[in-house]
């Protein structure tokens, strides 16, 4: 059966609770924001590549807080070293789950190293995650990102398809402060005064 | 004597609450990242690659934690485009570079990155200052971590020393 990756982005954050969200830009930013845009959620337009090093850094400044992030094949291809990265870090409450269609779908849907044959669950295996699988199973993985000991990650591979823009706010600083004041409250302002 | 620049570096830090520090090894900064390692509120983050700092910092700063990024300037080169980040959402991060590439530099293979490292900060929009002396560092540190914008001070070759190949 051919998983197709809105729904299967919506499944996944389906009941999220107090999950802290971070989506790498394109296709996934669009999923995520297609599930329904939040002030936890953290949808990258650019800095491809650091989505993955995004969660590590949230997941170690909020301890007691689930994080998950979700991007595509493309982008968790360009930041692979931050598999190495987590993996030495062991974060027990991060998840990483990469929607992989095979393709770099907002530049003309070319073939990305995965329709080759390159297996990420692998390498993040080799890196020492504690769950790494490439699966379908989406109401199991979404009990893992709540509260499987990480650092977890899953590949799940999704239909190649040209599916309309459902984009999340731009500005960038916005982004940045809705999430910090709907994590941190007002301790959000008082950090930042911090001078 | 010269001061103890990575002990004050290692203090002003502290003081600011900094609590990710990360880093690519240099010999420059060998001190300092073991005195990061040995302290308990923070969490020392070695990467592959210094572009995995910019993310690191903007998602430990989502989180309500300020970072550090320890680095030479050859890894300058390596976050350029990640750095956009610091500047379209506002991420304030001190990076913490020692030069190579400077006078008396042996490789010269290292010469075009150091040369081109100011130059390419600020085309980035991060605040760049230069401490040319030991005792200019832990000022420049503590300063940069009151101002919420993204800075980098550069370490002199000749605070570090010039790298030796002879045994």
């Amino acid at each position: 059966m051919t998983l197709h990756r809105r729904e299967a982005v919506k499944t996944l954050l389906s009941g999220r609770g107090e999950l802290l969200v971070v989506a790498g830009l394109g296709s996934t930013a669009w999923d995520i924001t297609a599930a329904g845009d939040a002030p936890l959620n953290f949808p990258l337009w650019g800095a491809m590549g650091q989505a993955a090093m995004i969660g590590l850094g949230l997941a170690l400044a909020q301890p007691r807080r689930r994080v998950l992030v979700i991007t595509g094949d493309g982008e968790m291809l360009m930041g692979i070293g931050s598999l190495a990265t987590i993996g030495a870090q062991q974060p027990p409450n991060l998840t990483l789950v990469v929607i992989d269609n095979e393709r770099y779908g907002e530049t003309g849907m070319q073939e990305t190293h995965t329709a080759h044959g390159v297996d990420l669950a692998g390498v993040a295996r080799a890196c020492g995650f504690e769950y790494s699988k490439t699966t379908s199973s989406l109401k199991t993985l979404r009990s893992i990102i709540h509260e499987g000991a990480g650092p977890n990650f899953a590949v799940v591979k999704v239909a190649a398809e040209k599916l309309p823009l459902v984009l999340p706010p731009l500005d960038g600083v916005a982004l940045k402060d809705r999430f910090r004041r709907a994590l941190l409250g007002d301790s959000a302002e008082v950090l930042s005064q911090k001078r | 004597m010269q001061p103890d620049w990575p002990q004050e570096v290692h203090r002003a830090l502290s003081l600011a609450q900094v609590r990710v520090v990360g880093y690519v090894p240099d010999a420059g900064h060998s001190r300092l990242i073991e005195l990061c390692q040995g302290d308990r509120k923070m969490l020392s983050v070695v990467l592959t690659t210094e572009e995995e700092g910019i993310g690191l910092a903007a998602g430990a700063w989502l989180g309500g934690e300020k970072s550090v990024l320890l680095m030479q300037s050859s890894g300058v080169g390596n976050v350029i485009n990640a750095a956009g980040l610091l500047k379209t959402c506002r991420i304030p991060l001190l990076m913490i570079v020692t030069m190579r590439g400077e006078e008396g530099e042996f490789n010269s293979w290292q010469v075009p990155m150091g040369e081109a490292t100011p130059a390419v900060l600020e085309a980035m929009d991060v605040r760049v200052r230069r401490a040319a002396r030991a005792e200019e560092i832990a000022p420049l540190v503590a300063d940069a971590l009151r101002q919420e914008q993204a800075t980098a001070v550069l370490i002199s070759q000749g605070v570090i020393g010039i790298k030796s190949f002879r045994q």
